[in-house]
């Protein structure tokens, strides 16, 4: 127990600042907001009414809207855990880093504080979905909460990794640009994937946020036809942050 | 009062001491023990060999220029650097196998700030408290108790990010001794600071030595600071130059210090070594030395008050100025490395560091 103590020591200290950091929380639901209601909307008002999906149709605010979810625990989940960054560039990483605690426990905080936030910022974006023509039980909304979490383990396990690379913040919009944008794009978060070509079908395969999209859309969308099973969804994404949270201890503590 | 119950109330207060959990008890014998430290960097040696052992209770001065090698010693001390070869132990711990015993008996100030300026001070005592092991119960008697030594009680709820370059140096101060080390690193602890911040800072390491019976262990590159350490070590190019108090280093030197300004710096020594059978040094005048330009002549003799008249009795040519003085650690430093300690090359890294740490003390960086 007493390893985990630093794991807990970093969450609490990333939850104090984050909740601290008003502008940060207003500022993080921007995009988010921008692309349900200017996006949507007007691509709503193209396509019309009737977004083909599975036999079916829908509303093409509504469609996009697990996919936004997904949108959000990504680049609030990423955004928190590079703070690795800040924290190097600072000097608040020199003293967790000199500290008589395991280094491995340091990156594992980072991974569990940046999924904390991540998955706060989702369940604030759940207060949209009536907007979106989305309807919400509780029944939903228990089911959601854990695998938003889950995802946003899979992205903070990546921003982590990514973190422990990265010398300075400058280098972040690389990041963004070559990394985040197109993992968001593929993952079929804002069009259906059916009818894609195969190489970004192939590409979709590798992106972990593909699953965590389509495991979201099958929690919130009832009734809609997912592209893989719900559990084999969860498998992947678990398998996956796994894996991610691996090489992330590893790099982080050989970087040290 | 007899002498047997004095020595008892010391033991108990010993006891008391080493009872206060979280805090590794003392080892017997020297506070720290170093035994032929040795770094390298892809065949760059940055420390060479370096022996020396520190007692309890000592502040020990490691001083020399940007690039000695002293940040590197520190760095492994501390574990946060494996050496290359050598041995050392801190409280009786191996620095190389018992990292976490050794980091549980030390606190450690860097040269560049290390708290988090979104939390207040009191929080970032508390973190380091949590990390150090320190029981809950202790902890807020703690933030007090080492907010009070530094100064900073009526500012504990303030954010960090409101505080001067000074105060967060007094703060990082505070969290070191949070979980009562027995060694406490200081390294480069005034940089930057103005010299009434940096004689307040050297009026709580002497404290905290009293009180905390505590070891200092410091790095710097002010002479006039050296001063104050019961011990220096004098490093230049990763190797220990010499090993003593400052009063006994001064010494060495042998005598007082005439400096001389003369029309002709040349004629004028060439007088000297005739006349007087002296060695003068000609020093151009270096940015940093006050007066106007111009060559200065050193010259080091045993009893300059009484020499000098007879000096300036003697020669023939024009002498513009005249001082003399006691020697200072840096004709010391001069002495032994044939460079003054300001002088030394300070590479751009390091320069680039200081303009940043600069700009963040007068809070620019946001």
């Amino acid at each position: 127990m007493k390893r985990f103590r630093a794991v807990y020591i970093i969450w609490l200290r990333d939850l104090k600042r984050y909740f601290r950091d008003r502008a940060r929380i207003i500022g993080s639901l921007a995009s988010p907001i921008i692309f349900i209601f200017i996006l949507g909307q007007g691509l709503a008002s193209t396509i019309g009414q009737n977004l083909p999906v599975g036999g079916g149709s829908l509303d093409y605010k509504t469609f996009i809207f697990p996919g936004i979810l997904g949108m959000t625990v990504l680049f609030a989940g990423v955004f928190a855990s590079v703070s690795i960054v800040w924290d190097r560039e600072f000097g608040f990483l020199k003293e967790m880093l000199v500290a008589p605690v395991p280094s491995w426990s340091i990156a594992v905080g980072k991974v569990i504080s940046g999924a904390t936030i991540a998955s706060i910022q989702g369940c604030i974006m759940l207060l949209l979905a009536p907007f979106a023509g989305v309807s919400l039980s509780p029944l939903i909304i228990v089911e959601l909460i854990p695998t938003l979490f889950l995802v946003a383990c899979s992205m903070t396990g990546l921003g982590v990794l990514v973190a422990s690379r990265l010398k300075s913040m400058q280098g972040f919009q690389m990041i963004m640009n070559f990394i985040m944008m197109p993992m968001f794009f593929i993952s079929g978060a804002m069009f259906p994937l059916a009818n894609a070509p195969t190489w970004m079908d192939t590409l979709s395969k590798v992106d972990p946020l593909t699953y965590g999209v389509d495991a979201l859309r099958g929690i919130v969308l009832t009734g809609i036809p997912t592209r893989y099973a719900f559990t084999t969804d969860i498998a992947v994404i678990a398998l996956l942050s796994a894996a991610m949270v691996a090489i992330a201890i590893s790099t982080f503590s050989r970087q040290t | 009062m007899s002498a047997g119950q004095s020595i008892d109330e010391t033991v108990r207060a010993a006891e008391a001491a080493a009872a206060v959990e979280g805090r590794p008890p003392a080892s017997a014998g020297a506070v720290i023990e170093v035994d032929r430290l040795t770094r390298k960097f892809n065949g760059f040696t940055a420390v060479d060999e370096v022996s020396f052992s520190i007692g309890r209770k000592e502040i020990f001065g490691f001083l020399g220029p940007n690039g000695a090698g002293k940040t590197t010693t520190i760095s492994m001390l501390v574990t946060l650097l494996k050496p290359t070869s050598g041995k050392a132990t801190l409280n009786g711990f191996d620095i190389a196998t018992q990292q976490d015993a050794v980091r549980q008996s030390i606190g450690i100030v860097f040269q560049d700030p290390t708290l988090d300026d979104q939390l207040t001070a009191r929080e970032n005592l508390e973190f380091h408290a949590m990390l150090y092991n320190v029981p809950r119960s202790e902890r807020e008697s703690r933030a007090r108790r080492v907010l009070g030594m530094v100064g900073l009680t009526d500012r504990a709820a303030d954010r960090v990010e409101t505080f001067s370059g000074g105060m967060k140096r007094r703060l990082e101060i505070a969290r070191g001794l949070m979980h009562y080390p027995h060694v406490l690193f200081l390294d480069e602890p005034t940089l930057g600071l103005d010299p009434q911040t940096r004689s307040a800072i050297w009026e709580h390491v002497h404290e905290l030595r009293a009180e905390y019976e505590i070891t200092v262990f410091l790095t710097t590159h002010y002479m006039e600071e050296a001063e104050n350490c019961d011990r220096i070590a004098i490093i230049d190019s990763g190797k220990i130059v010499a090993l003593d108090t400052p009063g006994t280093l001064k010494h060495g030197v042998g005598g007082d210090i005439i400096t001389l300004r003369s029309a002709d710096s040349a004629a004028t020594v060439a007088e000297l070594k005739e006349m007087f059978q002296l060695e003068a040094a000609v020093k151009p005048a270096s940015a940093d030395t006050s007066g106007p330009a111009g060559d200065r002549i050193y010259l080091e003799v045993p009893n300059g008050r009484t020499l000098l008249p007879q000096i300036l009795k003697s020669l023939t040519t024009e002498i513009l100025s005249v001082a003399v003085r006691e020697p200072t650690l840096d004709d010391v430093f001069l002495g032994l490395t044939g460079k003054q300690i300001r002088e030394a090359p300070v590479d751009k890294m390091d320069a680039m560091k200081t303009r940043i740490r600069r700009r963040r003390s007068m809070g620019g960086h946001r």
